[in-house]
C-alpha cells in the first residue's frame, strides 16, 4: 500500500511508465524533422518561424541596428531571405545610374549623415527631424517583406524600421491632407546618375493617406540587422511591400502632406507605363512585360520556372480592403 | 584611301587580310562572348539575375554583330580593302548565331519553353513581336549564305533577298527602342541608331549618286 507523506517529495513512477531514452530521442528527432522540412514545406515554415527570425545573419559590413520582432500582421514572411550580396548589388536607384550594378559601384561618395527630413504641408505640427531623432522616434522592428520589382523579379528582404504611421501621428495631419508625398535626395556631386534625363529629379513618389497609415507601410532605416547601405536608400527609405518597388522612395529628404494626388516621377515621365497606385497585380500587365510571374533572385536557379506573382504581392488579406470597389485596371 | 601616308598601312592590311589565319582568328574572336557567357553561367558569375544577363547580353551581341556585318561593305569601299568581303558571311552568320541564342535564352529562361505562353507573349507585346519577326526574316538569309545557295538563286535574286537585312536593322532597332522605352532610357539606343544611320545612309548616298540608265530598273527585281 502506498502511503503518501511529505517526506517522500516525489512519487516515483513504475518502470514501465518511464519513457525509454531512445523513444524520447525519437520524438525530438521527429520535431527536428518537422522543422527541417521533412513534413512538408508549409509546416516546416511554421515550425521554423522563430528560428528564421533569428537566422538573418548580419553581413558585418555596416553599423548594427538592433530591432525587435514585429507584431504587425504580415510583417514576417516565412520565405527564405535573399542573400545580402544580391540585395545590395542588384538595385534600381537611377540617381546612381541605370544599370542595376551601378548603385553598388557608384554610391560610395554619397553621405547619409548628417541627414535631416523635412515633414511639412497639411499638418498641425510640421517639423524638421535629424536622422538621430527619427531613429529613436519609435521602436525599431524587423520586417521580413517580399519585394516585387515592376521588371518581373523579386526578393525577400529583412528590413528594419517602424510603421510610417508612427511618424504621421506625431505631426498630426489636418483633415484636408489626403495624400503623402516623398521627395528623395538629388545631389549631383555624389549621385552621378542625375545627369541622365529620363526622369525629373528629385524623384518624387506618393501614397494615399490610408496607404501611408497602413501598419505595413514601413519607414526603413536598416536591413539584415544593419543600417541601410547607400545603394539601398540610406539613411532612410520607404517600403510598401504590396506595391512595385519603385513606389518606395530611397534616401528621403522631405515628406509632404497634400490634398491632391501626387504627380509621381514615373507617371510624369511615362504615363502610359506607370500609374499612381502601382499595386502588385498579376492580372494587370505592364505594356512591356507580363506581371503574371516573377523570378525570385538567387533562389530560383537559371533553369527553374518563374513563380506566380501573388495579388498585392501576397498581402491581399492585409491591404485588399484599401481598394474595395476600385477598378484596379483603371487605377493601376 | 588616296592619301599617300595610308598607302603602306593599306598594303599591309591587304596582305594581312589575305593571310590564311584571318578567318580562324575572326571565328575564335567572335565566339569569345559566347564562351565568356557560358563560363559565367557555369561558375555563377553572371550576377544576381543570370537569366536576365544572358538574355540581354546575347541580344546586345546580336546587335553588335549586325552593325559589324553592315560595316564591312562601307569599310571595304572607303578604305579600299576588297578582301574584307571574305569575312562578311562569317560575321553575318554570327549575327544569326547570337540572335538565335537571344531567342533561345528568352524562350528557355523567361518562358520555360512553354509554346502557348510564347505565342501569347508575342501577340501581347509589340516589342517581342518585332524581335521575333527580325529573327524570322534573318533565317532565310542565314540559310542562303552558302555558295551553292547563291548559285542556285542567282546573284541578282540572292542580292535582292539579302537586302532585307536593312529591314532587319530597322526592326531590331525598334525592338531595342521599345524595350528601353519602359524606362525612358535611350542613351544606348541612340548610339546604335547613330551607327546604323551612318551605315545605311552611306549606302543610300551611294545608290543616289550612282549613274542609272533610264531603261534599267531602279531596284533589282525578283524576276530572273
Amino acid at each position: 500500500m502506498l502511503i503518501k507523506t511529505h517526506r517522500d517529495g516525489f512519487i516515483h513512477p513504475v518502470a514501465s511508465e518511464i519513457t525509454p531514452q531512445s523513444v524520447y530521442h525519437a520524438r525530438r528527432d521527429m520535431l527536428r524533422l518537422l522543422a527541417s522540412g521533412g513534413a512538408g514545406v508549409a509546416l516546416a515554415g511554421w515550425a521554423q518561424r522563430d528560428a528564421r527570425a533569428q537566422m538573418v545573419q548580419r553581413p558585418g559590413k555596416l553599423a548594427a541596428l538592433p530591432a525587435v520582432r514585429s507584431n504587425v500582421d504580415g510583417a514576417a514572411t516565412m520565405e527564405k531571405s535573399t542573400d545580402y550580396k544580391d540585395a545590395s548589388t542588384y538595385n534600381n536607384f537611377y540617381e546612381f545610374g541605370t544599370d542595376k550594378s551601378d548603385p553598388a559601384r557608384l554610391a560610395g561618395k554619397f553621405q547619409p549623415t548628417p541627414w535631416t527630413v523635412e515633414v511639412e504641408g497639411l499638418v498641425r505640427k510640421p517639423a524638421r527631424y535629424a536622422i538621430e531623432d527619427l531613429l529613436k522616434l519609435s521602436a525599431q522592428e524587423e520586417r521580413i517583406y517580399r519585394l516585387r520589382c515592376v521588371e518581373g523579379w523579386s526578393m525577400v528582404i529583412p528590413w528594419i524600421g517602424y510603421s510610417l504611421s508612427k511618424l504621421i501621428e506625431r505631426v498630426e495631419p489636418l483633415g484636408s491632407a489626403k495624400y503623402v508625398e516623398f521627395h528623395t535626395a538629388a545631389d549631383p556631386k555624389t549621385m552621378p546618375g542625375l545627369s541622365a534625363s529620363m526622369l525629373e529629379w528629385p524623384y518624387v513618389e506618393g501614397l494615399r493617406m490610408d496607404e501611408a497609415r497602413h501598419p505595413l507601410t514601413l519607414l526603413a532605416f536598416g536591413m539584415y540587422g544593419e543600417v541601410l547601405p547607400n545603394q539601398n536608400g540610406a539613411p532612410l527609405r520607404l517600403m510598401t511591400p504590396w506595391k512595385y518597388g519603385f513606389k518606395s522612395g530611397k534616401s528621403i529628404v522631405r515628406i509632404r502632406f497634400t490634398e491632391k494626388e501626387t504627380r509621381t516621377s514615373w507617371t510624369r515621365s511615362a504615363p502610359t507605363e506607370y500609374g499612381f497606385y502601382a499595386n502588385v497585380n498579376p492580372n494587370v500587365d505592364h505594356p512591356r512585360w507580363s506581371q503574371a510571374t516573377e523570378r525570385r533572385i538567387g533562389e530560383d536557379g537559371l533553369f527553374a520556372k518563374r513563380r506566380k506573382t501573388l495579388m498585392f504581392n501576397g498581402y491581399e488579406s492585409q491591404v485588399g480592403q484599401l481598394y474595395a470597389g476600385m477598378d484596379l485596371r483603371k487605377f493601376y | 584611301m588616296g592619301a599617300p601616308v595610308f598607302r603602306p598601312v593599306r598594303a599591309k592590311l591587304l596582305a594581312g587580310l589575305l593571310h590564311p589565319g584571318v578567318k580562324p582568328t575572326l571565328f575564335a574572336l567572335a565566339l569569345l562572348p559566347f564562351l565568356a557567357l557560358a563560363w559565367g553561367a557555369y561558375t555563377h558569375q553572371l550576377g544576381a539575375n543570370p537569366a536576365e544577363t544572358l538574355i540581354r547580353e546575347t541580344g546586345d551581341w546580336a546587335l553588335r554583330f549586325l552593325c559589324i556585318t553592315l560595316a564591312i561593305t562601307p569599310m571595304r569601299v572607303v578604305l579600299g580593302l576588297p578582301p574584307l568581303v571574305r569575312l562578311r558571311r562569317m560575321v553575318g552568320l554570327f549575327t544569326y548565331f547570337y540572335g538565335g541564342l537571344h531567342l533561345l535564352t528568352y524562350a528557355w529562361f523567361d518562358m520555360g519553353f512553354d509554346a502557348a505562353e510564347i505565342v501569347r507573349d508575342i501577340a501581347k507585346r509589340p516589342f517581342i513581336l518585332v524581335g521575333f519577326l527580325s529573327f524570322l526574316i534573318l533565317t532565310p538569309l542565314a540559310a542562303t549564305s552558302f555558295n551553292r545557295a547563291v548559285k542556285s538563286l542567282g546573284a541578282r535574286r540572292w542580292q535582292a533577298l539579302h537586302k532585307s537585312v536593312y529591314l532587319i536593322a530597322g526592326l531590331v532597332l525598334l525592338h531595342f527602342f521599345w524595350m528601353r522605352a519602359g524606362k525612358n532610357d535611350f542613351n544606348e539606343v541612340a548610339a546604335y541608331a547613330a551607327i546604323l544611320t551612318v551605315l545605311l545612309g552611306w549606302r543610300f548616298a551611294r545608290w543616289w549618286r550612282e549613274p542609272r540608265s533610264p531603261s534599267a530598273p531602279m531596284r533589282p527585281t525578283l524576276s530572273p
